[in-house]
């Protein structure tokens, strides 16, 4: 986090703006405030900030939506989504997503960025492979792909009779793939899912690593190699605990977005799945909220993917800090 | 902790010139596997992509037979089909409206407001920033239902408008967040300079302080562009009469299932996709390095 004393490049203090003399309230220093602080403020706090407070209140009461009217009900809702089957199940699959997602996610993104950085020659100096630029431009492109596309491209894929996996599979002689519905069997439906999403999210996740490595200073990778160390061993040793809070960042990210995956999940499997294998806590929420119009039970589930979400944050700094995380504050 | 753009003058992290050694076998190994490594990673981003392209030319009869044939003749029909009959015409208009609006507004506002956090010490100066970075991190679904209402109420819902102003509040405190650091490293001098010079405020920010931003405004315009492009549940939510490309698809992709043709539906995707690889492929270097920045706090 950024000190509350700013620092300029040169690393001297920087000077507050109106240091010495106070400034004068002149049309010009009311107006800038005004407008530049006052009306992104506004647009924030109507459309951002008021509809997440809103929505704890309306988790308290029966509202449907359309009708002006609602009862405070207290934590009936709360209560009534722990009794729901299907809300469990799928606060269940939103775990799994979120237990999964992003460990499969960073390691994968955190092997190719290693091997593009300093995966090049063994010896002399460290260095990235040859062309590998290329590799992380290609990357990158599942990032630039929306979503939804990118379940719908793969609901092809999937396809048992048209989709190119099974045509492939067969090819290669693994006849059991023929018409084998990977998102219509509970068996594969999940696992086929998970594996989308982490496609999507891998090459953006290795853009990112490559940028942390190649901000560490080259000398310390000079000094490993005098001493013999290995290419893994320097990945493991020197890499992955110097861009540290880069993967400690990422990984939340990866997990608030593998935790909705609302879109995804929209899009392989939109009625949830075989057996609602792969519903998810927001396909839940959205269905109730308008196919069923049952707004305040639908803003409980809200809450309580905020809840999930929170809780896998938290527990993402706890197991950071207790794994020897550097404290605040201590870098460099 | 100190933000620092990383640039990428060389290859290597290391550009001092190295001893020229012969590489034992066992380095040629890793050389080998660390190539297959990424080829193999590289096909499977691309091949995806790949097919949904060939099929595009491919008719219904020949996409929904032996899925790795090359299509018989091009059959661009499926281009115009996918623009006309399936509502991906108007819906790529109006994407490249609401898309190009909200992109100006935030990137001015979001320049305003990180400027103004980044360089002025007021108070709650910090509460605001903070409750900035918090409205990141809250899943977008909590917030669904209670601003479905608040656009009913003030009138708009279902129109370009409430999506757009929509759009702007929730990219708003991520480009805060990324310009915060960009204005926090601008050196002070200049702006003394510009206030001795007689400067007003306005004045100093768009003429001086705004265009030495400008790398990391690239950045970020370039990020939001993404994401914005990419917005799915906002419009779903809140403007459900199919006018937005990703909704578009999702109601094509549903279609489909009944009125089977497959050809469009792959013409419709890549017309989807293209803009924004073309986009990505063209400005990939303005994202080189300055992505750090923005995602480590």
């Amino acid at each position: 986090m950024s000190s509350s004393v700013s620092t300029t490049p040169a690393g001297r203090p920087a000077r507050p703006a109106g240091r010495g003399r106070r400034r004068r309230l002149t049309f010009d220093r009311v107006s800038f405030f005004a407008v530049f602080l006052g009306v992104p403020l506004i647009i924030f706090l109507v459309f951002v900030v008021s509809p997440f407070v809103q929505a704890i209140y309306y988790s308290l009461t029966d509202w449907g939506g359309f009708s002006a009217t609602m009862n405070f009900i207290g934590f009936d809702n709360y209560v009534k989504l722990f009794q729901d089957d299907t809300f469990v199940r799928s606060m269940r699959n939103s775990i799994i997503l979120g237990l999964v997602v992003p460990f499969v996610t960073i390691v994968l993104a955190l092997a190719l960025a290693t091997v593009v950085t300093i995966g090049g020659s063994g010896t002399g100096a460290v260095r990235g492979l040859t062309r590998s630029n290329l590799y992380r431009v290609v990357s990158f492109f599942p990032y630039a792909v929306p979503a939804i596309v990118i379940g719908i491209i793969w609901a092809q894929i999937y396809d048992p009779g048209s989709g190119i996996l099974n045509a492939v599979l067969t090819h290669l002689g693994f006849d059991g793939a023929k018409n084998y519905a990977w998102l219509g069997d509970s068996r594969t439906a999940m696992a086929a899912s998970i594996f989308v999403i982490v496609w999507s999210f891998v090459g953006f996740y290795m853009v990112l690593f490559i940028a942390g490595i190649r901000g560490i200073d080259p000398e310390i990778f000079e000094s490993a190699r005098l001493d013999g160390a290995s290419r893994v061993r320097t990945a493991v040793s020197i890499v992955v605990p110097l861009i540290r809070d880069n993967i400690q960042t990422a990984y939340i990210y990866v997990g608030i977005a593998a935790l909705d995956s609302f879109v995804y999940m929209a899009a392989l499997n939109p009625d949830g799945g075989p057996q609602l294998s792969t519903l998810v806590m927001s396909q839940d929420l959205y269905t109730t909220a308008f196919t069923k119009g049952q707004f305040g039970y639908a803003t409980a589930m809200g809450v309580m993917l905020a809840v999930v979400t929170l809780a896998f944050a938290a527990v993402v700094f706890i197991v950071n800090a207790l794994t020897g995380g550097r404290e605040k504050g201590g870098r460099r | 902790m100190t933000q620092t753009a990383v640039t990428e003058p060389t290859d290597t992290p290391n550009s001092a010139p190295r001893p020229r050694r012969r590489s034992n076998d066992r380095s040629i190994g890793f050389d080998v596997v660390a190539h297959i490594i990424l080829i193999l990673w590289s096909l499977l981003v691309v091949l995806p992509l790949l097919w949904v392209f060939v099929s595009s030319f491919k008719t219904t009869k020949e996409a929904l037979g032996n899925p790795l044939t090359w299509p018989h003749s091009l059959h661009w029909q499926n281009y115009a089909t996918a623009w006309n009959d399936s509502g991906v015409g108007p819906a790529f208009i109006n994407t490249i409206i609401v898309v190009g609006f909200s992109l100006v507004i935030v990137m001015v506002l979001g320049a305003m407001c990180s400027y103004v956090l980044a360089r002025f010490k007021f108070f709650g100066n910090r509460a605001i920033y903070y409750l900035m970075l918090a409205g990141l991190t809250f899943p977008i679904f909590l917030a669904i239902v209670p601003l479905f209402s608040i656009l009913k109420n003030v009138g708009l819902l279902n129109t370009l408008t409430g999506l757009i102003i929509t759009y702007v509040a929730f990219a708003l405190p991520f480009t805060v967040f990324f310009l915060h650091a960009f204005f926090k490293r601008l050196p002070f001098d200049v702006y003394e300079a510009a206030q001795v010079d007689g400067a007003g405020e306005w004045r100093t920010f768009f003429q001086v302080m705004l265009p030495m931003a400008r790398p990391g405004l690239a950045s970020v315009a370039i990020f939001n562009f993404l994401g914005l492009w990419n917005q799915f549940l906002l419009p779903t939510v809140l403007k459900p009469d199919n006018s937005v490309l990703t909704q578009a698809m999702a109601q094509f992709q549903s279609q489909a299932g009944y009125a089977v043709n497959f050809g469009a539906l792959f013409a419709a995707v890549v017309i989807t996709v293209a803009p924004v690889l073309v986009v990505y492929i063209i400005f990939q270097r303005q994202l080189r390095g300055s992505v750090v920045a923005g995602a480590v706090k």
